[in-house]
């Protein structure tokens, strides 16, 4: 089945959250269930699917990569408020949030504001 | 200021040592041009923005933590984003530390903060190119800096959006129970008293290094903490560690006294009160106010970070 590689990075503290590691190179299925599950194996999807978007991405760091407190990472299907994602150095807004299809060679960040100064 | 006036002795620098607060916020920052954000909490962030909004004014904001950096200019020109357009509600209370907690690299501060002066000088000539971004820093990514191409104001944005802004909603809230509350004082917390026969102040532990008899004191800071200082004869084990195995870290004779160190008192009692929980353990105290304390009131020269 097909599949794309994309780059993963956290920031600002963000890290910490996943083995203190800032840059991941995954590589996934470019078609996913609809319900942003992990399915078992990678040959048969039952029920609906969509193309890999950046939603589904965040869910799968959330099940395979995120180490502990998730709620320091999602809220209500999304990331929680303070972190910023940004899709090829662009703030995700400008390229549809969520809905972004990503492509072989992307460049996620995942940034956590920072207050301190 | 004497440093400013050193490179540039015509310059006028009004001084104004007041807390800035929803109260004041608005007449303190309306004789200036642009507001530049060098706090280190998300309430003041919140108020210093909605502030810049109402007030029509640039925001060149700077935050730093650890190895990282962020400078964004919020409401620059007819439809850069504000802080709100971007983080619309704070993150949880626990997710923010402050720098005293986890710490920042002088150098990255010094980075943030030319930057931030920088910004404003292109913004007041007129150098700026007026597009909204976001600056990334970060001391260990490669490459160090990442510029990051910003939405423009949102629409529905509850500071800067299209419904007309309403300057009272910005003087009614309260910006620290927006941002889920006080952040607790952790050195007052590790000086609260809690069951006396538990703890020792620092001069009583003090007398009893003094006595010379032999004791078990162990410090449960981070490894690099502890390199930086620590008391005479005091055994490493990080509270993370500690906490796995407590009994491992019990003399071996029970008549031998146990005292735990930390930085500020906190983690001290967490790791007393868990050895207490051990089954055949002698005295067990942890120290009052932690090496701060020390620091305070028994060796001045003792180092405090
Ligand atoms: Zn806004």
């Amino acid at each position: 089945m097909a599949s794309i590689s994309i780059k993963v990075e956290f920031s600002g503290g963000l890290e910490l959250l996943f083995s203190n590691e800032r840059l991941h190179r995954l590589t996934i299925a470019s078609i996913v269930p609809i319900d942003n599950h992990t399915p078992k194996s990678e040959e048969i999807i039952e029920g609906e699917t969509k193309l890999v978007d950046v939603t589904f991405l965040i869910h799968y760091l959330r099940d395979n990569l995120l180490k502990e407190r998730v709620e320091l990472f999602m809220e209500n299907n999304t990331v929680r408020p303070g972190i910023l994602v940004l899709i090829n150095d662009t703030d995700w807004e400008l390229e549809g949030e969520g809905e972004y299809v990503l492509k072989d060679g992307d460049d996620i960040v995942f940034i956590s504001t920072l207050h301190g100064g | 200021m004497q440093a400013l006036k050193r490179g540039n002795s015509r310059l006028a620098v009004d001084t104004i040592t007041v807390a800035v607060t929803a109260e004041n916020a608005l007449s303190l920052l309306a004789p200036y041009d642009i507001i530049l954000d060098c706090t280190d909490n998300a309430p003041t962030r919140y108020l210093l923005s909605d502030t810049a909004v109402t007030l029509g004014k640039p925001l060149v904001s700077g935050a730093a933590q650890k190895y990282d950096g962020q400078l964004c200019t919020y409401n620059l020109g007819p439809d850069g984003p504000c802080y709100r357009c971007l983080f619309p509600s704070p993150p949880p209370r626990e997710s923010m530390a402050s720098c005293e907690e986890t710490g920042v690299l002088g150098a990255v501060t010094g980075i943030i903060g030319n930057m931030q002066a920088l910004e404003a000088i292109k913004i007041i000539t007129g150098l700026h190119d007026g597009k909204p971004s976001l600056l990334l820093f970060s001391a260990l990514g490669s490459p160090c800096f990442r510029s990051i191409k910003l939405r423009s104001r949102k629409p529905s944005c509850t500071a800067c959006g299209s419904k007309a802004y309403d300057r009272s909603i910005m003087l009614g809230t309260d910006y620290i129970q927006f941002c889920g509350g006080v952040h607790p004082d952790w050195e007052q917390q590790g000086l609260t008293i809690g069951d006396a026969s538990h703890r020792i102040n620092v001069n009583d532990f003090k007398g009893i290094l003094n006595s010379g008899r032999p004791i078990n004191l162990l410090d449960v800071r981070p490894k690099t903490e502890f390199g930086i200082c620590q008391l005479p004869s005091s055994i490493n084990i990080p509270l993370k560690q500690f906490l796995m195995n407590p009994k491992e870290y019990l003399p071996s004779d029970p008549q031998i006294e146990t005292y735990i160190v930390c930085r500020l008192g906190n983690d001290s009692q967490i790791a007393a009160e868990t050895l207490r929980r051990v089954e055949g353990v002698g005295a067990v105290k942890d120290i009052i106010g932690g090496l701060k304390a020390w620091s305070r009131h028994v060796d001045t020269a003792f180092p405090i970070y």
